[in-house]
């Protein structure tokens, strides 16, 4: 095998796990040690939410191969549930945010069961006039959505009796709690029987329907937990930027958490962060281009798909295949 | 009663330009399998630059929406030349396409808003003799022409597509690229030509609609360009009738839904129509290919 330099830091990163898991941990810990500014902070935070709405997309178009182009459909649920839970009935954080999961995960439900009928171009379509349709929902249902006025003065969540703000580093802390337990469930998913459907039904459907994996039902799942995930997101998201309205949660946004996972590589774990840090902090970076910063990432987004489609952190892992123990067990009995 | 018909009027009248921008979809569909995301912006192209010629040359708006037509047309050959053409070429993932044609249409309404300006401006009456007056129904002209502008256009894209030698190479490809490549068919000129035509269409449009509503703005393709790609689906996608029934019914059911549900429905009866078009019947009312199932 050819030892180049990506094999080389894999190798690496494999010998020596718990060490670079542990710098990881404690350096994302320290964070607010550093005093950063807000502005700063909040970019952090930023970022881990749209990691996390990322391995949540990742499952559905990088395991499963379902493009969805209406995921902020399941954000702004999650987002308005929460809000509306907080401020109609006053309910505990983590209550709202089960709700929000809930009902973010019935209606990915509902949009993954086109699933039946559909494949391809046309679902992805499907999911776009969802996310659209999300919208002229939160339009129009003024009664309980306040319609275009949007909602302000969200409640920020408290667990425990302290409340999480922005300045006692709350809200980092809640989003790294969040972000390791949304890494983990998707780390878990992938490497469990559903994961190797998705990826099976992924490589090629017909395929996988012949070795008895039930297609739809799986790409239903697929798209059940990826609305769970967005959904924990959009709940998280809305008390930390305390307003939301119908434009909070618009195509673009969609289209965003679709191009950090393509940016960070599709099928991947490790690139839905590098995505995210990559293409949130762009804008704020990228200032010195004035206006002329979305026309780059336009441009960033056309040069990417024809140099590397599969992402900046799309390749395959090289290091030998690690065999599930129960497998394993059963093949050293049968030796 | 004559609301209704005001209103089912209205609707065939900006169906009818919903249409155009529909058949440029369609055509795009049909050969690449394509979404093309940046068709809306295309569209939007088109209005804003007959506006800025109409201003800087003082020339009539309708020699300025031709002008627009040719840019908007050359406008698609340049994208399908620069951006998807060597996608094809590695013949890489639907996906890659895809997201290759939002990056197209980000650079487009952004570069636009820089030169153009973000703000709405007002777009001039494509013509104006005054409103015809039927049994209280009135028909603006500017509908009138709308109207009749856009069947002409249809009319000549139809013959274009059925009856000309250039319509048997694009009708060739769509049913089979490598078969119409072993044929002698350039099929990169043949796409090319469709991104043409599907700019110009789409630039007409954007003419009609402008100056149906008076406004033009940067972003004013997302919503027409959604819209349009329902009317596409509706219709049938890849059959030219189908996109003009698939852009009446669009038009119409808007302009009811509008009148009759309260302003704010407007735009999201096209998705809910998509949406049950897509579970219902996805090949649309015209559509003949069979989806690929599995």
């Amino acid at each position: 095998m050819r030892k180049d330099f990506i094999y080389i830091v894999e190798n690496f990163l494999s010998r020596y796990k718990l060490i670079a898991w542990a710098v990881v941990c404690a350096g994302m810990l320290a964070v607010p040690l550093f005093g950063f500014s807000p502005f700063i902070m909040r970019m952090f935070i930023m970022i881990g939410i749209f990691a996390i709405l990322a391995l949540g997309l990742n499952l559905l178009t990088g395991y499963c191969g379902q493009v969805s182009l209406g995921h902020a459909g399941f954000f702004a649920i999650g987002a308005y549930t929460y809000a509306l839970m907080k401020i109609n009935l006053d309910a505990p954080f983590l209550l709202a945010m089960v709700v929000a999961m809930v009902i973010s995960a019935g209606c990915g439900f509902l949009l993954g069961l086109p699933t039946l009928r559909l494949s391809g171009n046309y679902l992805t379509i499907v999911t776009l006039g969802f996310g659209e349709i999300v919208r002229m929902v939160i339009i129009n249902w003024r009664s309980l959505t306040r319609g275009p006025l949007g909602i302000g003065g969200i409640p920020a969540p408290e667990l425990f009796g302290t409340t999480f703000t922005l300045t006692n580093h709350g809200f980092y802390y809640a989003m790294l709690v969040m972000l390791a337990l949304t890494g983990l469930t998707c780390y878990a998913i992938v490497n469990s029987r559903t994961g190797r459907a998705f990826k099976a039904i992924k490589q090629d459907p017909i395929a996988a329907t012949m070795m008895g994996i039930r297609t739809t039902r799986f790409k239903v799942l697929a798209f059940v937990l990826s609305a769970l995930i967005a959904g924990a997101a959009g709940a998280f998201y809305a008390p930390i930027i305390g307003f939301i309205d119908h434009n909070t949660f618009n195509f673009d946004i969609s289209v965003l958490i679709l191009t950090i996972v393509i940016v960070g590589g599709m099928g991947t774990m490790r690139g839905m962060f590098l995505g995210a840090i990559i293409i949130i902090a762009f804008p704020e970076v990228a200032r010195f281009l004035m206006t002329y910063r979305f026309v780059v990432y336009g441009l960033l987004l056309i040069v990417m798909m024809r140099f590397r489609p599969q992402g900046l952190l799309g390749w395959k892992s090289r290091l030998p295949y690690n065999i599930p123990k129960a497998a394993k067990k059963q093949l050293e009995a049968g030796a | 009663m004559v609301v209704f018909i005001q209103q089912f009027i209205n609707g065939l009248a900006i169906g009818m330009a919903y249409s155009l921008i529909a058949v440029g979809f369609s055509l795009v569909f049909g050969i690449l399998r394509l979404v093309n995301f940046a068709h809306g912006a295309v569209y939007a192209f088109g209005a804003q630059f007959a506006l800025v010629i109409f201003v800087g040359m003082q020339i009539s708006i309708a020699l300025a929406i031709l002008l627009a037509m040719v840019a908007a047309g050359l406008l698609g050959v340049i994208i399908d030349k620069t951006a998807l053409e060597p996608l094809r070429k590695k013949k890489s993932m639907p996906i890659a396409n895809l997201i290759t044609t939002i990056g197209i249409s980000h650079i487009l309404v952004n570069l636009m808003t820089i030169y153009f300006g973000s703000q709405t401006r007002g777009f001039p009456a494509l013509f104006s003799f005054g409103m015809i007056e039927v049994a209280g129904v009135r028909v603006d002209s500017n509908q009138l022409m709308l109207c009749l502008v856009a069947l002409i256009l249809m009319g000549v894209l139809t013959i274009v597509v059925q009856k000309s030698k250039i319509g048997l190479a694009i009708r060739a490809t769509e049913q089979n690229t490598k078969a119409a490549s072993l044929m002698g068919i350039n099929v990169n000129f043949v796409i090319s030509f469709v991104f043409f035509l599907a700019g110009a269409s789409a630039a007409i449009a954007g003419g009609l609609i402008a100056s149906h509503y008076r406004i033009v703005f940067p972003a004013m393709g997302f919503d027409a360009g959604l819209k349009a790609f329902s009317a596409a689906v509706l219709g049938g996608i890849g059959s030219l009738p189908g996109s003009i029934i698939g852009g009446l019914i669009v038009g119409v059911s808007e302009s009811m839904a509008a009148n009759f549900l309260g302003s704010a429905y407007r735009d999201s009866v096209a998705f809910v129509i998509l949406i049950l078009v897509l579970i219902i019947r996805p090949t649309g009312l015209f559509g003949k290919k069979a989806i690929m199932k599995v």
